[in-house]
């Protein structure tokens, strides 16, 4: 499929590919989601299509050389439309041998091996539990094998600038990008600026970070054994400004974006926790759009500031992972009884317990439908993708308003850190949501409140959003049952059920005032693929490359999971087979089975990894190559 | 925001809502709820500008018997959720009513830290010393020994006190009252209203059902004068029915003397509530019966940054400095490039 050109400024023969996907491994300390993130700021400025996946350790600083603290981010780049960040890789800088260990599996035989030979002493090869050192040993002769002195190259490039020899070596990962910059042809220019953006104040760092660029830049045209460059050229992405944009950092510009066009300040309180704690540090920059973020003592605190920020008429949300929302629940009940407009945004981790708290996983689907005392329904929708994460915030607060409810967002760590293009919207094509609280009564009489009633309904079983300190309209709320329309604590059996009955018909009405499922593909046929959330991509992915091969395959992707789409029983339906492809033990599975007494197949993973296409492929291709049409469970992938 | 600059001119049955009261027959929360309501009508706060919120327990149904705004929450987090009120909407008078179950057992998280940051609410914490709506087993303020339902052999746990945790979160305003000494309670209920920033009153209020008595010594006209000190800033500490005792410092340590006998008033303790230090509350705070009278009143009145200005000033700070927020700009910020 390669085709040689000559575009490219180098010297030497250039290969055109239609996308290439590398991973940068190391140290928890050697940079390398900073090495990613350049590579694929200048892959994006290149005009391609780009998707990343960030894995790191939960450690913030694993013993140096071990396994447990090898970092590692992977990027995608295409000239064509993509939805992952790749499954296999085509070139993979390791950084130490740990690190190589740990990710060469995922090199693609023939790829591109870049390799720190420095690292590889004995120390170093026994940590990582090398008796021999491959690179001797031959057993890395399958590769495009290039041990580049990098530590020695990067002190080399930057002597004399007085730097020590620790500063010296932080300098590693400008080298290794500078590299890869050459061999994938990158241009230079975003990262210099990043690095005068970065190190301005540090002219001598600044200076070092360049040299050590622009030496493992001049080394890759250089060195002979480097015999070949490749090209990947833009992407036909439909017309428009883009920027990379990474999921945490999208979920606040949606939740911004919604404050300002509803004119409502935006409340964010939160305790720290990964993988949500950047959504509330992106917040934290942007005070000037009338943006509170609080960082409260507790989990429990948090969401019950969300309740009353809520309860004072402003837009707020709160954001945390599984565990977190585990000490939320009590308040979310609340919110649940006080029939306020709120989001809460689950960034999705490996559990149960601390579990995997930097590893992705979609196991808090159930937590979300159900992890409260009591009847307790709440709408909840997930994102798609990093970009995703914009709309499906400003779709969280449209629900919440129009229905008075809190939300619960879905998100997970893959979109959370992941990130990709971002077509940069026109302002005015966004949809504001409408926010109205009633005025003071009109006859002065009722100027006391008494005759406010904050639990009388709308045509969608909403109640009105009384502000306090609006005269007339005062009440009490709060989590004791209380009689509808009034609002008065209510002990009656008929009420509590008439309650009950309310808040959930309430949410399912939701149903209505939502898109229909979409198919990718035929809406009929043998196989309908459904995900929901992070293996939107993969999915996508492999039923399209399976509908290229002539199989009859369809793919649902759900934004709406509490209540479904009110077409959604009838789309599943008009398929012979449904595969259910999610990160946890088959959560979405058995809503669907409930819901639709329905005998969906799942595919079911809890490795802390995303999907590849190539395990949905398989998976797909299987059951369309299958006979009996009554296959049941299947297995999770091996690792 | 209201713009009527006028005060409004409203009696304490204005505060009253239309909702029957349930405390049981004799208990301490009605001379509360009645002090709160006189009060209320005399600093010209308007109900509508008013919110009373509230954590679970008998206290807590507080806010339901006020014709305000208010919210009767969940255990412990009537703090928490009067923080998210109090941030977005700075304007408004928010109290926050408690017990000592709710505020010191479930809730002590939320209420160290809302003290500590100093938000302009006012907490008032209603000790009976007992658990009375899950009908009497011991508090977080019981004394060792207690026998209550869940402690039928002696509560083995050493009590909280209220106030030494409010000063040690180094609280700006922290006072005591009683429930039945009503011109004392109003009193300091109108200037916990009128501090700026976090008020903390105790009151002791008795539960007449599951722990009567429990304050009978600081209560009882016969004993209240020898086991009670009122302070007031600037005075000595005098108390007794003839007025003959004080409280002097020998060293670091409170002692109670008689006046006469060469020790004069000059000698005693006087009350500073308005010291920087908190030190001088705390030791009061330590004054326990029946070795040494209790202090009450207001044992410390500061002026001290408040976290829901401090918070939004610091965004006005970043419109002044950034711009009032522009979405197109946001969104364009870092690097970006174009299809056409």
């Amino acid at each position: 499929m390669a085709i040689m050109v000559a575009t490219s400024k180098s010297a030497k023969p250039c290969v055109q590919v239609e996308d290439a996907t590398v991973r940068f491994c190391g140290d928890s300390g050697d940079g390398m989601q900073l090495a990613g993130t350049q590579l694929t700021t200048a892959s994006a400025l290149a005009g391609n299509d780009v998707a990343t996946f960030p894995d790191f350790p939960a450690e913030i600083r694993a013993p140096r050389g071990t396994k447990a603290g090898v970092s590692g981010f992977q990027i995608h780049f295409s000239s064509k439309t993509i939805y992952t960040p790749g499954d296999r890789v085509d070139a993979l800088v390791a950084m130490n041998p740990a690190a190589l260990t740990t990710n060469l599996a995922d090199l693609k035989p023939g790829g591109v091996l870049l390799i720190n030979e420095n690292t590889f002493e004995k120390k170093g090869l026994e940590q990582a539990g090398y008796d021999v050192s491959p690179l001797d040993d031959g057993s890395l002769d399958s590769y495009k094998l290039h041990s580049v002195e990098m530590t020695k190259l990067t002190r080399l490039a930057v002597e004399g600038l007085g730097l020590s020899v620790k500063e010296a070596d932080r300098c590693r990962n400008f080298f290794a990008m500078g590299l890869v910059f050459w061999l994938y042809d990158r241009p230079l220019e975003p990262t210099l600026r990043y690095i005068e953006e970065k190190f301005g104040r540090r002219p001598e760092v600044a200076e070092a970070n360049r040299k050590a660029l622009d030496a493992g830049f001049n080394y890759g045209e250089t060195v002979e054994a480097i015999s070949t460059q490749y090209q990947v050229v833009p992407a036909e992405l439909p017309q428009g400004t883009y920027r990379n944009i990474m999921g945490n950092t999208a979920l606040a510009y949606g939740l911004i974006a919604a404050s300002r066009l509803s004119q409502k300040r935006l409340f964010m309180a939160a305790y720290p926790i990964t993988p949500a704690s950047d959504i509330l540090h992106e917040l934290t920059k942007h005070k000037n759009f009338d943006v509170l973020t609080f960082q409260a003592e507790d989990e429990i605190a948090a969401m019950t500031a969300v309740v009353g920020a809520a309860f004072a008429g402003e837009m707020a949300v709160t954001a945390s992972s599984g565990p977190g929302i585990a000490l939320k629940a009590e308040a979310m009940g609340l919110a649940v009884m006080a029939e306020l407009p709120m989001i809460v945004v689950s960034v999705q981790r490996g559990g149960p317990s601390t579990g995997l708290p930097t590893k992705t996983e979609q196991s808090d689907l159930m937590q979300a439908m159900y992890g409260r005392n009591g009847e307790c329904p709440m709408p909840v929708i997930a994102a798609s993708s990093p970009s995703d994460c914009f709309d499906a915030a400003q779709e969280a607060w449209r629900i919440a308003v129009r229905y008075m409810a809190p939300v619960i967002l879905l998100t997970d760590g893959y979109i959370a850190n992941g990130s990709e293009p971002w077509r940069i919207p026109d302002i005015s094509t966004l949809r504001a949501t409408e926010v109205k609280h009633p005025g003071p009564p009109e006859n002065g009489d009722s100027e006391n409140g008494d005759s406010f009633m904050p639990y009388a309904r709308d045509e969608r079983l909403a109640r009105p959003w009384a502000k306090p300190g609006t005269k007339g309209l005062t009440h009490r709320i709060g989590g004791l049952e209380k009689q509808d329309v009034t609002g008065n604590v209510s002990y009656d059996p008929l009420n509590h059920q008439h309650m009950i009955d309310t808040r959930a018909a309430k949410v399912a009405g939701i149903a209505d005032d939502i898109p229909l499922q979409e198919v990718d593909g035929p809406d009929s046929g043998d196989l309908l693929v459904v995900s929901w959330g992070g293996p939107y991509g993969a999915c996508a992915t492999a039923v399209h490359s399976a509908q290229l091969s002539g199989h009859s395959v369809s793919h649902c992707q759900l934004r709406y999971l509490n209540p479904f789409p009110r077409n959604f029983g009838d789309v599943l339906k008009r398929f012979k087979k449904v595969l259910v492809v999610e990160l946890n033990s088959g959560q979405l599975r058995q809503l669907i089975r409930a819901e639709f007494l329905l005998d969906a197949i799942g595919l079911n993973k809890v490795q802390g990894k995303p999907f590849s296409v190539a395990e949905i492929e398989t998976r797909v291709k299987e059951l369309e190559e299958s006979k009996n049409p009554k296959i049941q469970e299947s297995k999770s992938p091996k690792v | 925001m209201s713009t009527d600059t006028t005060l409004p001119v409203l009696k304490p049955s204005d505060f009253a809502s239309d909702q029957d009261v349930r405390w049981c027959p004799g208990c301490g929360d009605y001379s509360i709820l009645a002090q709160m309501k006189k009060v209320l009508s005399t600093i010209g706060i308007s109900r509508e500008e008013t919110v009373f919120i509230s954590g679970i327990g008998c206290s807590s149904r507080f806010p339901y018997y006020m014709n305000t705004y208010g919210v009767h929450s969940i255990h412990g987090r009537a703090p928490a959720l009067a923080t998210g009120v109090k941030i977005v909407h700075p304007e408004l008078t928010v109290f926050v009513i408690t017990g000592d179950g709710d505020a010191l057992s479930i809730g002590g998280n939320h209420l160290i830290h809302v003290i500590r940051r100093n938000l302009d609410i006012n907490i008032v914490l209603f000790n009976n010393r007992i658990y009375g709506l899950t009908k009497g087993q011991y508090s977080p303020t019981s004394p060792c020994g207690k026998i209550t339902k869940s402690s039928p052999m002696g509560a083995i746990d050493n009590p909280l006190h209220p106030l030494s945790i409010a000063i040690g979160c180094e609280g700006s305003f922290v006072a005591r009252s009683i429930d039945t000494n009503i011109k004392h309670l109003g009193e300091t209920l109108a200037r916990a209203a009128a501090h700026r920033g976090t008020s903390f009153v105790e009151v002791y209020q008795n539960c007449n059902v599951f722990n009567d008595g429990a304050w009978d010594y600081a209560k009882s006209r016969d004993t209240k004068a020898d086991t009670t000190i009122e302070l007031e800033h600037g005075k000595p500490l005098i108390f007794g029915k003839d007025r003959d005792r004080g409280i002097r410092l020998n060293g670091m340590e409170p002692e109670v003397v008689e006046l006469g006998k060469g020790i004069t008033e000059d000698d005693l303790l006087f009350h500073d509530a308005k010291g920087p230090e908190p030190s001088l509350a705390y030791l009061l705070s330590r004054m326990r019966y029946p070795d040494f009278p209790e202090p009450i009143g207001v044992f410390r009145e500061v002026d001290q940054p408040r976290y829901d200005e401090l918070i939004n000033q610091q965004v006005e700070e970043a419109k002044q400095e950034k711009g009032e927020g522009d979405l197109a700009k946001l969104f364009r910020s870092g690097e970006t490039w174009s299809v056409t």
